[in-house]
This record gives C-alpha cells, structure tokens and sequence, in this order.
C-alpha cells in the first residue's frame, strides 16, 4: 500500500487569491459580504459572492495561451501555481505532472457569449470565443501553462467528483506515471449559471473559484500532511437515494474527536443539506463549513473543502481532517488527512486560529 | 474504498468484449452500422434539427432515432425528459446490456465520455431565459438533465445498476479515453466488469463554433485526401460491456474482441491545432502497442482520427509513418468520419465499434469518397469496400488541447 503525501494546496475564492486569503476567511467565521448579479428581464439581481479583482495583473496571462481565456482558466491556473509552487521550484522542476480538472459547469461565460452571438448572427460568431467553450481547455492551458505534464484529464459531475479525481491521481502515481498529480477543482461565475441554480436551489448564494490539491508518493516533497483514505463511491441510483449514500460514507469514516476537524459541505440551504446533516448528526468534534462563508462554489466548493482540510493539518491545528463531500446529484464521498512527514516548508505552521468550534 | 485500493493482480487480467451498443446516422444497432462501414456508406444531409440558413456549412450526419424507446426500467417521465444526447446514450447502453447478458449490480461502473453532455437542453434554457425570463416552466428540469452525471444516471436507472459514475470529458478524445479508463480500472483489478464508452448530440453550438472555425467542409469530407477541406459533424453513442477474461469465461460469454492496449497522452502544442509531428500522438500508439503486447507489424488495420482538416490529417500521418516505419506503406488505414462525420465525444467509442467490427467480420471500411492521395501520407488509404484478414486493430482519437487516445483492440477466434 502506498502512502500518499499532500506536496501543495492553492485557492482561489471570493475571499481572495490564495490559500492565505481563503483561511483568513474561514477563520473569522463570517460570510463574505454578497454582490447582485444582474439578469435578463428582472429588476431583483441575483445574489453571489464573487471572486474580488486581484492586486495586480496576473502574472501568468502574459503566457501565449492564457491571454484570451475565461475566468475559470484564470482560477485554475492561479490555484494550480500556488499548489505546484514548492514542487515545481523547490524540488525537481522536471518532475512530470499529471492534472485533472474538475467541472460541474464550465466555461459558461464563453458558451454563453459565443451561443448568444450565434441566435444573433452566426457568421459573426467569433472563433476565438468556441474553443474556450470546450470543457477541456482550462486543463490544455494548465498543462501548458505548467509544463511537462504527460497525463492530462478532465472530469465532469457533482462537487464530490473532486474525491473522485484524487483518487485517481493516487493511480496515476502508484502506476508510476508521473511523480506528482495536481487536482484542480473550478468553477467561473455569471447570471446564467446563477440563474439555473436559483431553479434548484432558491436560498444557494453562487460564488466561484478554484482549489487544487497536489499529491506525491514522495515524502520529501510532502507539506506535512498524508491522505489517509477516500471511501468508497456512494452513488445515487432509483435504489440509493442521496440521504442513503450519505450515511454509506459517513460509516467509513471515524467518530468525532476533539483533534478532528470535519469539513462539510453544508451552506444556507436546510433543504438541500439535509442528507448531510443527517448522515453527521453524531459527530461531536470541530466543524468547518465553508460554503456558509464562501458561497455555493459547486466543483470549486468540493476542492475549497478539501483544501481547508488539508491546511487546517499542515498548520498543526489539527491531527486529522475530515472532508465530507455529499455531492447535488451524483454521489457521496469522503476523505480524512492526516499528519504525515514534513519534507517541505510551503504553508504556514502556525495559521491563525479562529472561530472553529465543535 | 477508493484509497488505499487492494493491490493490482499479476499480472494484469485480460478484458474482453461481450457487449456493444451503437447509434450513428447510419442507423441504431451492430447490423446497420456495419453494412453501412463496411460499404463505405455516408449518412450526411442537410441538418434539421436547428436553423443553419446562416451558416457556411448547411449538412450534418443526424441519426434517427425511434418514436419510442425500447422497455427499461425508466418511469415515462423519466424518458419523456431525455434530450437527443442521453437518448442516444440509452439507446447504446441498453442494446450493449443486453448482448452482454449482465445481471444488474450495485457495484458496476460506468465510465463515460463527452463534450458537450445536454448541451441542446442548455441551449433551450438559455433561450427560454432570454426570450421569457419570469417563466419557468422546464427550467429546473433543463438545469438538471442538461448535466453529463444526470445522464449516467439515467443509465444507472434504466439498467438497474449502481456502481460509481465517471464522465471524461478530453474533448473529441473522451470516447477514446472513456474506454481506455475501463481498461486500466479492470486491469487493476477494481472491477470484473465495466460499462464504458462515448456520446454526443448534435447542437447548435457545437455545430455553429466549427462552422465559426471554418473547419467544417463546404464540399465532402475526405479524410487524406490530398482535397480535403475539413470535418463533418454527426452524432451517436456506442458503449461496451467489457469484463475480465475470468469473469466471461465464468459466465459462459460470448466473447467480441479482446480490448488488449490504450495509451493517453497530451501535446502542449496549441489548444486548437495538434503538433506538426504529431508527437504526442506517436507515444500515445507506441503506448497501446506495448500495453497491447503487438507491434507495427501485428496491426492489420488503422481506424484514424482522420477528420479531414488539412491540420489533423498531416500531423496524424506523420505520427503514424513515424511509429509504423516500413510497414506503413503497406498498413490500411482508414477513417469512418467519411461515412459518420465527427462525433466528437462519441468518436472513439464509435470508431473502437468499428474496429471491433472488422475484427469480428473481416473486412476493411472504406472511405468512398477519397480520390487523390496526400504525398504526405505514406500508408494506404482504404477506397473500395473489401474483405480483409484482420488479427489486431487500432483507433486513434485526438482532440482540442492536444489530448489523445489510442486503443488496441484483437480478434477474439
């Protein structure tokens, strides 16, 4: 059995460009200040809470393939570049890299921009708008971005599939395929999309984003935290319903402890965070939400979680993390980390401790 | 548990073939797919299903689907809710379920691939949403079955199983890759068997963003051809029952074909063009073949990407005059977007059916099509429709971003 070492986090959130930003947030315990987003035909904006405007330009953008991408690109590959940081300039600059990114809904700025010009007139239409509409062009961009990665994927479903996509990254590096595998979780944000959760979900607030988690066998490379377990995948089906898969993972997992943070995916919405709220009714440790401070991230709120996890062992606050991603439609899944070897000094050893509580 | 997995056997089960399903324009099931292939037939006509009046290009490769689906487990809501995509999908899951014999389990995974998923139903969201914003009606519904994981689900439903849900999107190489997956997850011994494979309906979007490209042929599309003007665009689904040597052996299972290699690889060449050389689509070949345990001279026949743009064709066939050495020139290649057109997410799957058509009937598919040679290609481009001996066959798949799958599929005598 191999042993797993998370080697870098990153984050892009409505609190800022980095994993730093994301834990400050977090750690003051309040959710961030909401924005309108304004939508065709209504006076009333949507709610959400977007990704603030960096300091300054982003450095990457001046990359030949990254000047005309859409803002889920930009969060990836933000995300991706903190992740990587130490074991791309610290370790082994050749080390192949594999990457998977993780989408629920995409490229929607671009999809919309370019479906909409196409009802107005086709053959105006611009051709630099389509390709970025295609799901795997934040993960081309990454890769190009980044270099050297022989293994590239991208992944569609729930916010769990995040879960999914580690796992696979395990594989990647058990076949010895490539050294280290980054996991990318993102998602962009517009009225659309905002418009389209308000159908399922009328109290979700929509935010956007990115998260990613690098993993390596490697313990030099390790930022001093291991990845214990995934569970099983807990499908929903006509037969398992996602209240059942729910508590399917949460068996795998251990009781709560005072040293063990749960991380979960609950926000503002009692209806759909029943299921989870059920299946953890018994944990008396140390709780994290991060979509009631963040917002409704989809795939970008699964990777948030795993990443607050992660961080919140690195620092030393807790021994073990659990992250609990019960996904909208598709599946349940969940992962603990643990302390593990310390080979390089990326994050911070003593973050500031905030309104964690059990 | 996903992590940590028990240990892969040693060595690495072999996985066969027991199930197919397929849909493409040139009809629903094995039967009509492989007359038409194996003619050399093409399925292109002026597109129906949206306004093209304004577009360069105005033909397509539509499928025809039935009026009503064949009895699933499925409520008539359920399938009263489908798009073109999952409707497909469903088709090609249930003929392949059927063939394979499979009892419904909750541990099956599916494994699948696409591009663009519902994406007719987010179009048809967008629309209502512009043009009548304060109504909802279907909307929510849209919402949902637009995305890719409600439609695995859907097949889950319909076949009464129940295992983990993975949706590759690679671009045009997810089929490919989809399939590829199910491979390394059976060789890894997490599964015995695996539902796999590829689809994609024909939109708006899609169809308007290759037109906006102008990569679609304003004439034919002939892949190779020295003529060539670019790609059609079609749509389809084909999935496989593939399982363990073991577990068919177990079962007492007709066995199609052995899907024996699969290589993934990417070039960071551009996001829309493949490098010149096609280099990342040399190791991708080179892979399968070593998973596959053949070489060059093992391969009788070549499904190529082959989509007809003078890019993808050139950096193909250096790839493959690159990795094949002397024998290309006598190796048959060939590619069925001739007949089919480009089915983007559904493409490798489809065309890794087609390969395993040649393996089970021997004979070559031809593009009819194609008259002039590319001096740049220096294989054999199959013209004429003709009975073949075929031991092992191969399918490329490349796409957007420089992603590529290869899979290596054998006779099963």
């Amino acid at each position: 059995m191999s042993r797993v070492f998370v080697c870098g986090l990153g984050a892009v959130s409505p609190a800022g460009w980095t994993v730093a930003a994301m834990r400050e947030a977090l750690d003051k315990g309040q959710p961030l200040p909401i924005q309108p987003l304004e939508r065709p035909g209504w006076t009333k904006p949507l709610s959400s809470r977007l990704v603030p405007n960096p300091a300054q330009r982003l450095a990457f953008l001046g990359h030949p393939r990254l000047r005309r991408t859409s803002p889920v690109t930009h969060y990836a590959a933000a995300a991706a570049l903190e992740a990587v940081a130490k074991v791309r300039t610290g370790n082994d600059p050749d080390s192949r890299l594999g990457i998977i990114v993780c989408l629920q809904s995409g490229c929607v700025n671009y999809s919309y921009r370019f479906f909409d010009e196409t009802l107005k007139d086709p053959t105006t239409a611009s051709p630099l708008l389509f390709p970025e509409t295609v799901f795997a062009a934040p993960a081309s961009h990454v890769a190009s971005l980044l270099g050297n990665a022989p293994l590239v994927y991208t992944l569609l479903g729930d916010p769990a599939s995040f879960l999914q996509a580690l796992g696979l990254g395990v594989e990647w590096l058990e076949e010895k395929r490539v050294d280290a595998c980054l996991v990318i979780g993102a998602e962009e944000t517009n009225w659309l999309r905002a418009d389209a959760l308000w159908h399922l979900d009328h109290r979700a607030i929509i935010s956007g984003g990115a998260g990613a988690v690098c993993l390596s066998l490697d313990p030099a490379w390790s930022a001093g935290v291991e990845l214990e377990r995934i569970t099983a995948i807990h499908t929903y089906t006509a037969i398992r319903s996602q209240s059942q898969a729910a508590l399917a993972m949460r068996a795998e997992l251990p009781a709560g402890s005072p040293e063990q943070l749960l991380c979960d995916g609950i926000g503002d919405s009692p209806r759909t965070d029943a299921p989870e709220i059920a299946a953890w009714r018994d944990w008396s440790g140390p709780r994290l939400s991060p979509k009631r401070i963040l917002g409704e991230g989809l795939m970008a709120a699964g990777a948030w979680q795993c990443v607050a996890s992660c961080d919140a062992v690195a620092g030393g606050r807790f021994a073990a993390a659990i992250a609990s991603l019960v996904g909208c439609n598709q599946h349940a899944i969940g992962a603990r980390f643990v302390r593990g070897a310390r080979g390089i000094s990326h994050l911070p050893a003593t973050p500031p401790t905030g309104s964690i509580a059990p | 548990m996903l992590f940590p997995a028990p240990s892969p056997p040693s060595p690495p089960p072999r996985v066969v073939i027991t199930g197919v399903g397929i849909v493409t324009a040139l009809g629903l099931g094995w039967k009509p797919n492989a007359e038409g292939f194996r003619a050399g037939r093409t399925a292109f006509r002026p597109v129906t299903l949206f306004d093209v009046s304004r577009q360069r290009v105005k033909v397509a490769a539509e499928a025809d689907l039935p009026a009503a689906l064949p009895a699933s487990r499925l409520s008539a809501r359920q399938t009263g809710r489908l798009d073109r995509a999952s409707t497909m999908l469903l088709l090609a899951a249930l003929e392949a379920w059927q063939q394979a014999g499979w009892e419904p389990s909750g541990h099956l995974p599916l494994i699948l691939g696409t591009t663009s998923g519902g994406m007719s139903l987010g179009e048809d969201y967008f629309r209502q949403a512009v043009q009548s914003p304060r109504r909802h009606r279907r909307q929510p519904t849209r919402a949902l079955y637009y995305q890719s994981q409600t439609q695995g689900r859907i097949v889950l439903d319909a076949l009464g199983i129940g295992g983990p849900v993975t949706i590759i999107s690679n671009a045009c190489a997810s089929g490919g890759n989809a399939i590829g997956h199910a491979l390394e997850l059976l060789r890894r011994g997490c599964a015995t068997q695996v539902l796999a494979g590829g689809y994609d309906g024909l939109n708006q979007l899609v169809f308007s963003g290759f037109d906006s490209l102008q990569t679609l042929s304003p004439t034919l599309c002939r892949p190779f051809d020295a003529h060539r003007d670019g790609l059609a665009i079609g749509e389809g689904a084909a999935l496989m029952a593939l399982e363990t040597l073991e577990s068919a052996h177990q079962r007492g299972a007709v066995i199609l074909g052995e899907l024996a290699g699969y290589g993934a690889t990417i070039d960071l060449y551009h996001l829309t063009q493949p490098h010149p050389q096609g280099d990342a689509a040399l190791v991708a070949m080179t892979r399968a073949c070593e998973m596959a345990g053949v070489t060059p001279a093992d391969i009788d026949y070549i499904n190529a990407h082959g989509t007809g743009t003078p890019l993808n064709d050139i950096s193909e066939a250096a790839a493959i005059q690159r990795w094949a050495g002397n024998r290309a020139a006598t190796l048959p290649v060939s590619s069925t977007k001739a007949s089919i057109g480009h089915l983007l997410g559904a493409a490798g799957a489809v065309e890794a059916v087609v390969c395993l058509m040649t393996l089970r009937e021997q004979w070559l598919p031809p593009e009819v099509a194609f008259e002039t040679p590319d001096v740049a290609c220096a294989f054999p481009v199959v013209r004429e429709p003709r009975d073949a001996p075929v031991n092992v066959a191969l399918s490329n798949s490349f796409g957007f971003g420089g992603v590529n799958a290869t899979l290596v599929l054998r006779r099963w005598a």
